[in-house]
């Protein structure tokens, strides 16, 4: 086995060998349109241990995590922890990500968590707005009417809510290899 | 029966009206639920992207706090509950995940209090006949259908649902007091609210499917158990006027506890339905 598949099937604690290529997890995705590659061709190219591709791909940010490849693999293959251990790596080694806007939201949101432990969505999307620099974009004013709209609805508070247990947020955060 | 109750941060935010129906139909019921002291952020949709173990830990945080209080756990926000049950999950495997949880959280999971999901519990044995002998107002007049998404449902090895592709229970709890619920093949599909930021025009082309095959199975309302497949529905279905319906929502009308302001929070004004 190359190495990288080693890796990942260290990391994901899944048996990559299993996959025969049916393709039923490619089937079922519902963001595969988005990906360079196909579901199944992803757990190819690792058991090929392409890992400069994979690691800069957009389809392991493209991926939402919804578990229908891994509920419907004949061979209890889940495609949803292997992607987290491609994403993970892809953080911790500090790649440029062809998908900037996706990880600045999941930073922002982390972030958020790891601050006030509880996510407060005003100061949350202010920093994923500036980070994400999504302002510049075309499509940016439907995004604000919508979230304009929720302000008025009084679905975004302005004050955060904190926890107390603020030490325990922090001993998970030092305990992990996240670099926000 | 009392519970104890983890509200999640959307619960004071996006999900307002899910929490305030979720507390009004367990009270009218009377099962109380008492809020878990100090809960946390579960890491959301986010965290598990970017690093395994703040995936695992802050989630598993709750569930410490969770087995203190003893009592088994509501978790509205499908989101949050997909989150602790990884945590859970991860504790019963034991291995090197569990060993790191317990050591960084000082906890040791014993499985004495159960996780429950709206849909778990509607799926427990007298929740649905107790809700049906408290009806007030049956709505006869309501025709929909019923949209799980992924996250109170998969992964099975998670959820450990004997049914991931085709849960029935939220149809029954609609049909329990009254209304309609519509056969349609699209209930454990994807909403991509995970795509929301960043990729807006990919959710919407998601949600936009989902409300087209909604309306054309007939229904006029969308019934959901999860705060982010709500808010991205209401907000992303190409101006199709489809309301999209909190579970508890639909429960607390027919118990004769709604409030106009549950249906002032939405986007799409469901307050029509409930004439």
């Amino acid at each position: 086995m190359h190495a990288f598949a080693s890796e990942i099937q260290e990391r994901s604690g899944q048996n990559l060998s299993r996959c025969y290529q049916c393709k039923k997890c490619t089937a079922g995705c519902p963001t595969v349109t988005w990906f360079e590659w196909p579901n199944h061709g992803v757990v190819r190219m690792i058991q090929r241990g392409l890992r400069d591709e994979l690691l800069g791909s957009k389809a392991i940010w493209m991926c939402v995590t919804c578990e229908t490849c891994g509920t419907r693999c004949p061979n209890g293959i889940y495609l949803s922890p292997i992607m987290d251990a491609l994403r993970a790596l892809a953080v911790e080694e500090g790649r440029p990500v062809p998908e900037p806007a996706v990880v600045a939201f999941h930073k922002a949101f982390v972030g958020s968590a790891k601050r006030f432990g509880r996510v407060h969505e005003a100061t949350m999307l202010a920093e994923f707005m500036w980070k994400s620099k999504l302002f510049l974009q075309k499509g940016f004013v439907g995004e604000a009417v919508g979230g304009a709209k929720l302000f008025a609805k009084g679905k975004i508070p302005l004050l955060p809510s904190s926890v107390k247990g603020k030490a325990e947020i922090a001993k998970i955060f030092a305990e992990s290899e996240l670099k926000l | 029966m009392t519970y104890s109750y983890y509200p999640g941060c959307t619960a004071h935010s996006t999900g307002w009206e899910f929490n305030d129906s979720t507390v009004a139909v367990f009270s009218t019921l009377g099962s109380g639920l008492t809020e878990i002291e100090d809960w946390n952020c579960c890491g959301g949709a986010s965290a598990h992207n970017l690093d395994h173990f703040v995936g695992l830990g802050l989630p598993a945080r709750n569930l410490s706090i969770a087995q203190a209080a003893g009592k088994d756990l509501i978790i509205p926000c499908a989101g949050c509950y997909n989150n602790v049950k990884k945590a859970q999950t991860a504790m019963e495997e034991g291995g090197e995940d569990a060993a790191k949880l317990k050591r960084v959280l000082d906890f040791d999971w014993q499985g004495k209090v159960a996780v429950l999901s709206l849909v778990d519990w509607l799926e427990r044995p007298g929740v649905i006949d107790g809700l049906t002998a408290k009806v007030k107002r049956p709505l006869s007049n309501l025709k929909v259908v019923a949209y799980y998404g992924c996250q109170l449902v998969r992964p099975q090895r998670v959820t450990g649902r004997s049914s991931c592709e085709n849960p029935t229970v939220l149809e029954e709890a609609c049909r329990a007091v009254g209304a309609t619920a519509l056969d349609w093949s699209y209930k454990v599909d994807c909403c991509g609210a995970d795509l929301a930021f960043g990729h807006g025009d990919r959710a919407e082309a998601l949600c936009t499917k989902l409300a087209q095959q909604a309306k054309a199975a007939g229904a006029d309302a969308i019934v959901v158990s999860c705060g982010l497949c709500q808010i991205n529905l209401d907000m992303r279905q190409s101006g199709l006027g489809l309301p999209i319906l909190y579970i508890t929502e639909v429960l607390g009308a027919a118990l004769g506890v709604a409030k106009d302001k549950w249906w002032k929070k939405h986007i799409n004004d469901p307050s029509g339905l409930f004439r």
